[in-house]
């Protein structure tokens, strides 16, 4: 045991001395891949790899499905796809405006990189905040990573490349504009992230009414396996169904406390439920989701009263 | 080493020390003992804001708070103090702020117990110390990791220019509670710390809650520059049903509102 965690050890401190993300295509369909992340947090031993990627062959290219958490880790992308395939990169499409998503693009930045309009404004604004916490939370993977909006707005409900038809669904819910991307050819739907598996949904910028509603959405679609923004890959809907349970427990939890007159901390130790016990990151989340929503909750259960106004 | 490394055995230590202080509760807990989180401002905390005076590290005082900032506008707080009688005033701060004085609390008839957002630039602990009418501070702690900005951002009432339009107003709820009400009270107030640039400081500095029925004391609380903007503050106030709000800014408006448990 002992010499394997040495090893093992060894093995981390390498991969983190050298900045190697060790990125492996996994491919789940003719011609497209996904390379997986980490179920954690953004950290110095993961350097941002903590979201999944994917990418589809064309006659005319490869086209990504976001670009990932950082300069180092778009370039050890592309040296990833072309591992399994001799054609180049053409196009990425962005599901949203989260950083892990979106700051590999600057290694991209001479191709169309498509996203929709809201997520572009996003983009914009928030990217300077965006890599001044992604910088310190990740360290020195992040290096010469800078924030690099999409350069293409999507306006159709359809994007052809070479002999692949994408259908975009925008929804919206997690962030501003979330979107989802169905490959006709394949029938590979990658949701970004209004999917989560056996992984804690966040919530920075999310309304969940919303964001339950474009699960609904997601619900209907007709495909033959749902890529989740974090959490594994599968044929079914049970990364729909993981986030939608998880999110009508939060919402639940949220406002009876409200209603009850708990204090935030209060809620952030609240026990979790059974269901989520295997899932990763969910004490973490729910302290962070606590912060971003319970602030408008509290305020909704107090009322104004009778004052002597101030002078 | 890394930061996570660091964090896990700063808490590790505080654990340990903590474990050791309800130990020795029995026999008396360790006078002016070593900082549990080593922080390098403790001292300096301990001259500034607790006179230089006497503390023990208790865990008698609970503070519970995030261990991750998330929003550095906004960190909730909460504390309690179980098991310890004739507390005369209680100091809340933060060793690491520009501005480390968050509040002070006068508990009369009220618990000593609150909960409050604040505005924390960089990970620091926070300390919760109550002073018993023997002289000696019980104090408690949490660290809170935090990414920094919280105190020379602008309230965003100011930064856009709209914090005319409610201010001053008083929103209340009360909650029946176990232990008795639950008052929540929350002020529309900028709550400038004076550090973003072209900003003045502009603050509540002082709150009474007064019984509607006999007018009498309930407590009194100082607010620092830290406290978050709107503050929303929550009090455990027994069997009361009725609070009289007085309050002034460091401007010299005046706050007065009856929150009546409908
Ligand atoms: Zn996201």
């Amino acid at each position: 045991m002992a010499s394997f965690a040495s090893l093992l050890c060894a093995a981390l401190t390498q991969a983190e001395t050298l900045f190697d993300y060790q990125l492996q295509p996994v491919q789940v369909a003719e011609g497209t891949w996904v390379v997986p992340g980490v179920p954690e947090d953004f950290s110095r031993s993961n350097g941002g790899n903590i979201v999944n990627i994917g990418f589809i062959e064309t006659s005319a290219g490869v086209v990504l499905i976001d670009t990932g958490p950082s300069l180092r880790y778009a370039q050890q992308l592309e040296a990833a796809v072309a591992r399994v395939t001799s054609q180049p990169i053409v196009a990425a499409i962005i599901t949203h405006h989260h950083p892990d998503h979106w700051f590999g693009n600057q290694h991209f930045k001479t191709l169309p990189i498509y996203a929709l309009p809201e997520t572009l404004g996003a983009m914009v604004n928030e990217g300077d905040n965006f890599a001044d916490n992604l910088y310190r939370m990740s360290g020195d993977w992040m290096r010469s990573t800078e924030p690099t909006p999409a350069n293409t707005a999507l306006a159709d409900n359809t994007l052809s490349i070479g002999d692949h038809t994408f259908q975009l669904i925008k929804l919206k819910g997690h962030t501003v504009a979330d979107l989802a991307v169905l490959d006709t050819n394949t029938g590979v739907l990658f949701a970004g992230d209004l999917a989560f598996d056996q992984r804690a949904p966040t919530t920075p910028h999310a309304d969940i009414d919303t964001w339950l509603a474009s699960l609904d959405s997601l619900g209907d679609i007709d495909y033959r396996l749902l890529v989740p923004g974090h959490g594994q890959p599968a044929p079914d809907d049970r990364a729909i169904q993981f986030t939608r349970h998880y999110l009508l427990w939060l919402q639940n939890l949220l406002r009876q406390s409200a209603q009850v007159g708990d204090v935030p901390t209060d809620v952030i130790n609240k026990p979790i439920p059974a269901a989520f016990q295997e899932a990763s990151l969910v004490r973490e989340e729910l302290s962070r989701s606590v912060i971003h929503l319970y602030p408008g909750l509290e305020a909704n259960t107090l009322s104004t009263h009778k004052q002597g106004g101030y002078n | 080493m890394t930061r996570h490394v660091a964090t896990a055995l700063i808490r590790l230590l505080g654990l340990v020390v903590l474990l050791g202080g309800s130990a020795l509760a029995r026999s008396g807990l360790e006078r002016n003992g070593a900082d549990p989180l080593d922080s390098p401002m403790w001292e300096n905390m301990h001259e500034r804001f607790l006179a230089g005076e006497d503390y023990v590290f208790d865990a008698a005082i609970e503070v519970i708070a995030p261990s991750y900032a998330e929003d550095s506008l906004n960190v909730p707080v909460a504390f309690s103090v179980s098991g310890i009688e004739n507390i005369q005033q209680i100091a809340v701060f933060a060793d690491l702020n520009p501005l480390p004085m968050v509040l002070r609390l006068r508990p009369v008839t009220v618990a000593p117990a609150m909960a409050f957002r604040f505005k924390l630039q960089q990970s620091s602990p926070v300390r919760v110390a109550a002073l018993t009418d023997d002289g000696l501070w019980h104090v408690g702690s949490a660290w809170i990791d935090a990414a920094g900005g919280g105190c020379t951002a602008p309230s965003v009432g100011m930064a856009s220019g709209n914090w005319t339009e409610t201010f001053g107003t008083v929103n209340a709820g009360f909650f029946p509670r176990e232990s008795g009400n639950r008052l929540k009270l929350q002020i529309m107030h900028p709550m400038d710390t004076g550090l973003a640039e072209g900003i003045p400081r502009f603050h509540i500095e002082q709150l009474q809650l007064r019984n509607l029925d006999d007018d009498s004391l309930m407590a009194e609380l100082e607010l620092y520059e830290p406290i978050s903007e709107n503050p929303l503050l929550s009090f455990d106030i027994g069997a009361v049903s009725g609070v009289a709000l007085e309050g002034y800014d460091n401007n010299a408006n005046t706050f007065t509102a009856d929150l009546v448990n409908p």
